[in-house]
């Protein structure tokens, strides 16, 4: 049993706002979700499933009374939250319901506006007694994996600011990137520091907006007007502290996640020829790149060094939007985008400055929660057809 | 940042709960306990009844010596009550505990430097913090 080209991303749309006071948090569903079935060329009505996450107001049941979907034929619905990377691991779940013909059209929404409202407390777990009073935050959090992968394998901050030249390089082409100015390395490791060894410039942009997507069948897809995209690997993994033993910061349940879905899709790292990382901060995707494969653990200092991340200079173009370093991230959840700027790759439909020529294979990866205390990790591997 | 100084702040009073309630008593007495299984030997942080290595339920209280050195750490520059160290230490017993550096100039933490523990008082029962030995 397998996913493997069981399902096809027919419709992809990315808010273009990057501040949003003129709008709801449900509007923002809507006007994303209307942008991807409207891409696929479906209407609400073609819809029987839909999945949402932590930022969806009140959860799956109000979006889905609000967002008017047609309650006879909606059949499968999947609220799983994992953070960040919650709608990677979505179209993961949306492709095992399709090939088990529990749906044919599943929509899946990301929006919000951490800019212009007040965003929800995180709910506590098992350890709130325990950890709550000592303040982990995103920054820190991210903070003390830089600070341990520095020490084990003397990764520097100048290798880390290449993630964000290289993000800085392809935002300049995106005309709704919130940063659209080219940085230098030395502009990086100059920003002020905000929580040690992590700059202002190794974080990524706070900003309102969203993005939605439709997973369909093949024979759906084939019918639609849309170049073909599918679905041939998924893998989703988390990971903790787990009663302290054995603490070892410096990987990320992608070494897990990663595996799994090179496995399913029968590829390795080295045919990929176009990779959405997750960029909450530039540790975040230099563990990533060497979780994935990408380079050996401990070298992704050297790996993301000297532009190799920049399309058409380096040998793994990523995020070629800008990523959620300079172009967005919507309500602190990089996953959605990361997604849709594949599809634009593999579709042919990413600005002509940054496209990668004859994109047939992509990965996704992402991260959700906090990477140095506990969270999820979701990747996933695309192909044209 | 060696002007970065541990500001004397309000920390929250931890709720408790029948699992945990006994680590908190020990607390009021100053004592930094860990919680060990029978079954496998393996020490754990935080504490559960059900270990988390097994899951076998004989777990039983163990004393720390609160003594450990730092894994890492993240000074947070700036923040409504001033900048902060967050990490965590490796205790001598084997768990990992997430903390904040206390009563120090934050900016002259190491990683492998040599910690203990030392409460600070809330309005309920006082939070384990760790200082440089």
């Amino acid at each position: 049993m397998t996913i493997k080209g069981q399902a096809y991303i027919a419709g992809i749309f990315e808010h273009p706002t990057r501040h949003a006071p003129d709008k709801s948090t449900a509007q923002l569903h809507a006007e994303v979700a209307k942008g991807a079935i409207e891409d696929a060329g479906l209407t609400i009505d073609d819809v029987d499933g839909y999945f949402c996450a932590g930022d969806a107001p009140g959860g799956a049941w109000p979006m889905v009374d609000y967002l008017g979907f047609n309650t006879k034929k909606l059949r499968h619905i999947d609220s799983t939250e994992t953070g960040g990377c919650s709608y990677i691991i979505h179209i993961g779940h949306a492709a095992e319901a399709i090939a088990a013909g529990k749906c044919s059209i599943a929509l899946v929404t990301l929006a919000g506006k951490p800019r212009t409202s007040v965003m929800p407390p995180r709910a506590a777990g098992a350890e709130v007694d325990f950890e709550a009073a000592y303040g982990a935050t995103t920054h820190n959090a991210y903070g003390m994996c830089a600070m341990r992968h520095m020490h084990d394998y003397g990764t520097t901050s100048e290798q880390l600011a290449w993630i964000k030249v290289a993000a800085s390089h392809h935002a300049q082409y995106n005309p709704h990137a919130m940063l659209k100015d080219v940085v230098t390395v030395e502009d990086v490791v100059n920003s002020p520091m905000i929580s040690d060894p992590l700059h202002r410039m190794d974080c990524c942009v706070v900003t309102d907006g969203g993005g939605a997507l439709i997973v369909t069948t093949p024979e759906i897809a084939k019918s639609l007007k849309k170049p073909l995209v599918r679905l041939i690997g998924h893998g989703e993994a988390m990971k903790g502290p787990r009663g302290g033993k054995d603490l070892d910061l410096t990987y990320s349940a992608g070494v897990w996640s990663g595996p799994r879905a090179f496995e399913e899709a029968g590829v390795t790292p080295k045919d990929i020829k176009y990779a959405s990382i997750y960029d909450s901060f530039t540790i975040t995707v230099l563990m990533q790149l060497e979780d994935l494969g990408f380079c050996k653990k401990g070298e992704g200092g050297k790996f993301v060094a000297d532009g190799n991340l920049i399309s058409g200079v380096g040998k793994l173009p990523f995020n070629t939007d800008g990523g959620g370093l300079c172009s967005n991230h919507p309500v602190n959840r990089g996953g959605m985008t990361k997604i849709l700027e594949a599809v634009r790759q593999l579709r042919g439909e990413a600005h002509p400055k940054v496209q990668v020529p004859n994109c047939d294979l992509a990965l996704v990866h992402g991260t959700g929660g906090l990477l140095g205390v506990r969270h999820a990790a979701s990747t996933a591997v695309l192909e044209r057809v | 940042m060696s002007e970065a100084k541990t500001q004397e702040k309000k920390y929250p009073a931890p709720q408790g709960n029948p699992e945990t309630q006994a680590f908190w008593d020990a607390a009021k007495q100053g004592k930094f306990m860990i919680k060990r299984c029978t079954a496998c030997g393996e020490a754990h942080y935080f504490p559960r009844s059900i270990c988390p290595f097994c899951f076998s339920d004989k777990t039983v209280w163990e004393g720390s010596s609160g003594e450990g050195e730092i894994y890492t750490f993240s000074l947070m520059r700036k923040s409504p009550t001033g900048p902060y160290a967050i990490g965590y230490v490796k205790l001598k017993e084997g768990p990992a505990v997430q903390t904040n550096f206390v009563d120090c100039d934050l900016g002259a933490l190491k990683i492998g430097q040599k910690v203990k523990v030392v409460f600070k008082p809330t309005d309920g029962a006082p939070l384990p913090f760790f200082t440089p030995v």
